[in-house]
């Protein structure tokens, strides 16, 4: 391969693993908050077709990317009001979230389906755009990518720098501990998981206005799922999530090159080895209690019931 | 003591007349208590004498029906904890509220938001390292939570506490979890506060840390005030007789039951335990026997080895094969009177094998360990039933068999039901006990081993159910009783011994004991006199208490 060839598989990479990196990142927030909210690709398959049909009506991109982010959010809030207002299974209702959300945008999409949308518009950064290799990988995107890139520290820092992203992780430490020092466990609960949703519908936005600028029934593909699984592979923590994501994007798309170069390898291999790799990491973690699972969320699951 | 305290005209905290009823119980009744400034003030009493309840008026979390409260000559209503500590009024509880993956410093931030103290990392971490250096309180700021000892944690608790500047702190049975080097060291920490001018109310059981400890002691005992004294003047035992009382009357004061020539006997040899896990109790070396007829009662501070005990005995923790011994003594010719005796070691075995060899349990939590909640009584029935009794023969439960069964039982217990499917949560508290240790004793065991039989159980069930323990006995069963009630081990057993920290006493014939005695031996020391209770176990040995 060129080094043209190289630069733009990298690029593919980005791009296949920017939803990844909205979703994960997400979904962490709201499992470190002691929530396991196993709805993401129903969240994701809701921003994403109502970001393609506001941006077809609109003709704005970025409108629509916000109309994503709004949808991934009102399903959070269905989420919430079942696992925190009625305090119902967290997996029950995290399961039928994604069923509800794929039959959903089934229905509404239909009239969207074999429509094109002409996707977003990039913005290259002055100067740092015209670096070669650099500016061609890091500084010609559309608002996801720079999104993305952003997201992760942010949320690393909010996380170990604030007295707010202590007190969330608190609460998903031990939800009665931190009730005893007068934290609103489910409040808080209630913040994470409407960002989770929120990230959940904008990386459902990226896919259907910017990846592949259309919509199609389920067309998120099981993103979601390897979102939820890419947060246990980085053990709760957001450098190793980043990471994840890359590498998780890199296999995605290895198994499209591969097929085109013609190796020998089949895609079903390719595509189980993200949950392979998380199984393995789950494995470990359970295995040794001090160091990995230091950044496990103790809490997960575990429905709150405040004491009178 | 050097530094006796200074009796201010005005105390810090004082209460009049609280009063606070529960459901069926006053766990208060028109209290009064006065803390000064300066002192060390101990709140005494056995379990459910109040005293829980009384802090928890304290420190906001539950309003008195009546009374008053005033705090530095004001009168004072506690909202809410948050008010407490803004008072001033801060709180070291027994179990801890921290969190396990965070740092020490997380922690002790944690406990400050909220409140207007925003300070710096840094700022923090300079006021956190020259208090726990001031009140000799080491700790790695940022070690994670979980790798501590429990010592350290309750540091943790008692520094973020002290970063509020707290006039009162109050400390909930402090030392119940500390080994005995901890305790010293806590006490120091104790004596420093108090003479920073720091008042403190230290609840507690255990009487020679209080007499070694503290200034001033209330006592309480069912919810009421019985009495103040200076627990340096009083002796154990006079503290002890002032926390129990001398309600010991004994209906029960037949002689030895006789014993039996054939019967099973319980035999246990040096046992020792070291659980893994900092917040249980190891077991030192541990003998005794339950003979047939026997009743032998454990008496104890609740946290001293009972429930790892019990745990051994019942299974739950397999022990070595030697530990636990079963001996059958059977009778080859009764006109001779000639027995055999077989010795089955059992330590290694499962709860459910044990039991089909006659090793009744009933275990001290009703409902989770006796029973499952959610299942009816009479599949609850069956759950320890079908060992012994045709239940369940070949693994086919038998419908029928099982609804008379436990019908039956239901009604010889006089346990007062709805339907045989409903759940066994259902049941008042008294009532299921009832099904409980009906249950196990229709199948007949040749050992029953009993926590706590009558634990908030009302009057009436109580006295059946230690009637049918009493019945068990004159049977030829040999029956172990631990109790946290004196009143019903004096009432039950025909020997007692006592656990204190994981080591046991001696047996005595409890007719050679009363309430008084016991108390002492529950609180590890030994009684010199076995036979003249009277003569008074002085108890000397008297840790120096002063600074």
């Amino acid at each position: 391969m060129t080094s043209d060839a190289w630069v733009l598989t990298a690029l593919t990479i980005i791009t296949a693993a920017t939803p990844l990196v909205y979703a994960a990142i997400g979904e962490l927030v709201v499992e470190k908050s002691g929530v396991l909210n196993l709805g993401v690709e129903g969240m994701m398959l809701a921003g994403a077709v109502a970001s393609f049909a506001v941006a077809h009506v609109t003709g704005l991109g970025y409108l629509g990317a916000l109309a994503g982010a709004v949808a991934g959010t009102t399903l959070a809030a269905l989420f919430a009001l079942l696992t925190l207002g009625f305090q119902a299974s967290q997996v029950a209702a995290g399961l039928s979230l994604t069923i509800f959300g794929t039959g959903l945008t089934a229905l509404l999409g239909q009239p969207l389906v074999g429509i094109a949308f002409k996707g977003v518009p990039e913005f290259a950064i002055p100067v740092l755009a015209e670096v070669p290799v650099i500016g061609q990988l890091f500084f010609r995107h559309d608002l996801f990518v720079y999104g993305s890139f952003i997201l992760v520290p942010a949320v690393a820092w909010f996380l170990y720098r604030t007295n707010a992203g202590l007190t969330l992780r608190a609460v998903g430490d031990s939800h009665d501990a931190a009730h005893a020092l007068g934290i609103q466990v489910l409040r808080w609960r209630l913040a994470a998981i409407l960002f989770g949703g929120c990230c959940a519908g904008i990386a459902g936005s990226y896919l259907a206005l910017s990846y592949s600028p259309m919509w199609v029934e389920n067309m998120t593909a099981g993103r979601g799922w390897i979102a939820l699984a890419l947060v246990v592979f980085a053990t709760w923590r957001p450098g190793r999530l980043l990471l994840g994501a890359y590498l998780f994007g890199a296999i995605s798309i290895l198994q499209l090159h591969g097929q085109a170069v013609g190796l020998e390898i089949p895609s079903q291999f390719m595509s189980m080895l993200p949950y392979l790799a998380t199984i393995i990491v789950l494995v470990l973690t359970s295995m040794d209690r001090g160091k990995i699972s230091l950044h496990a969320p103790r809490c997960i699951g575990q429905p709150f019931y405040p004491a009178s | 003591m050097s530094n006796k305290p200074v009796q201010s005209l005005q105390p810090l905290l004082s209460l009049k007349g609280i009063s606070k009823s529960f459901p069926g119980c006053l766990a208060n009744d028109s209290i009064d208590l006065d803390i000064q400034q300066n002192e060390i003030h101990a709140l005494l009493g056995q379990n459910g004498a109040g005293k829980s309840t009384l802090v928890k008026i304290m420190y906001g979390l539950l309003q008195p029906d009546k009374g008053e409260m005033t705090w530095q000559g004001n009168p004072l209503t506690v909202r809410s904890p948050a008010h407490a500590r803004r008072l001033g009024i801060a709180m070291v509880f027994q179990h801890f509220s921290l969190f396990d993956s965070l740092t020490v410093l997380e922690n002790i931030k944690l406990g400050l938001v909220g409140s207007d103290n925003h300070q710096s990392s840094r700022q923090l971490r300079e006021e956190v390292l020259s208090l726990s250096e001031r009140y000799g309180l080491p700790l790695a700021p940022d070690k994670h939570t979980y790798t501590l000892s429990v010592g350290e944690k309750q540091r943790i608790e008692i520094l973020r506490c002290l970063l509020q500047s707290p006039q009162l702190l109050i400390m909930d049975e402090p030392t119940s979890v500390l080994t005995p080097q901890e305790v010293d060291a806590l006490f120091v920490t104790l004596r420093n506060l108090r003479d920073d001018g720091v008042a403190i109310l230290y609840i507690s059981h255990k009487l020679q840390e209080i007499r070694s400890l503290c200034d001033r002691a209330t006592i309480l005992r069912n919810g009421v005030k019985v009495a103040v004294a200076d627990p340096t003047k009083e002796s154990a035992t006079s503290l002890a007789r002032l926390m129990i009382g001398d309600s010991a009357d004994r209906e029960f004061t037949d002689s030895q039951p006789s014993q039996s020539l054939t019967g099973t006997t319980l035999k246990v040899r040096n046992l020792s335990l070291w659980p893994n896990n900092n917040f249980a109790i190891n077991l030192h070396d541990i003998n005794f026997d339950v003979v047939p007829g026997e009743i032998l009662g454990i008496a104890g501070v609740a946290g001293n080895g009972q429930d790892e005990l019990m745990q051994v005995l019942s299974g739950e923790t397999p022990v070595d094969r030697d530990v636990l011994q079963l001996n059958f003594n059977v009778c080859a010719d009764a006109e001779l009177s000639v027995s055999k005796s077989i010795t089955k070691k059992i330590g290694h075995l499962k709860p459910g094998a044990r039991r089909k060899l006659g090793l009744g349990v009933i275990p001290e939590e009703r409902l989770g360990q006796a029973t499952v909640p959610s299942m009816s009584l009479a599949e609850n029935t069956l759950l320890t039933g079908f060992r012994r009794l045709p239940l369940a023969p070949g693994g086919w439960i038998k419908k029928r068999r099982l609804r008379n069964f436990t019908g039956q039982l239901l009604e010889n217990y006089n346990v007062v039901y709805g339907d045989l499917n409903d759940a066994v949560t259902s049941l008042s508290g008294g009532n299921l006990q009832k099904l409980i240790v009906g249950r196990e004793i229709e199948q007949q065991p040749s050992v029953l081993i009993v926590s706590q039989p009558t634990w908030g159980v009302d009057a009436g069930a109580a006295a059946q159910i230690r009637h049918k323990l009493r019945e068990m006995a004159a049977d030829g069963v040999a029956v172990l009783v631990i109790s946290q009630d004196l009143d019903e081990l004096l009432e039950v057993s025909t020997h007692i011994m006592a656990i204190c920290a994981g080591r046991t006493s001696r047996v005595y014939p409890s007719a050679e004991l009363d309430a008084a005695t016991i108390g002492i031996l529950m609180g590890g020391d030994t009684i010199e006199s076995t036979h003249k209770v009277d003569a008074a176990p002085v108890l000397d040995g008297d840790h120096d208490a002063s600074v």
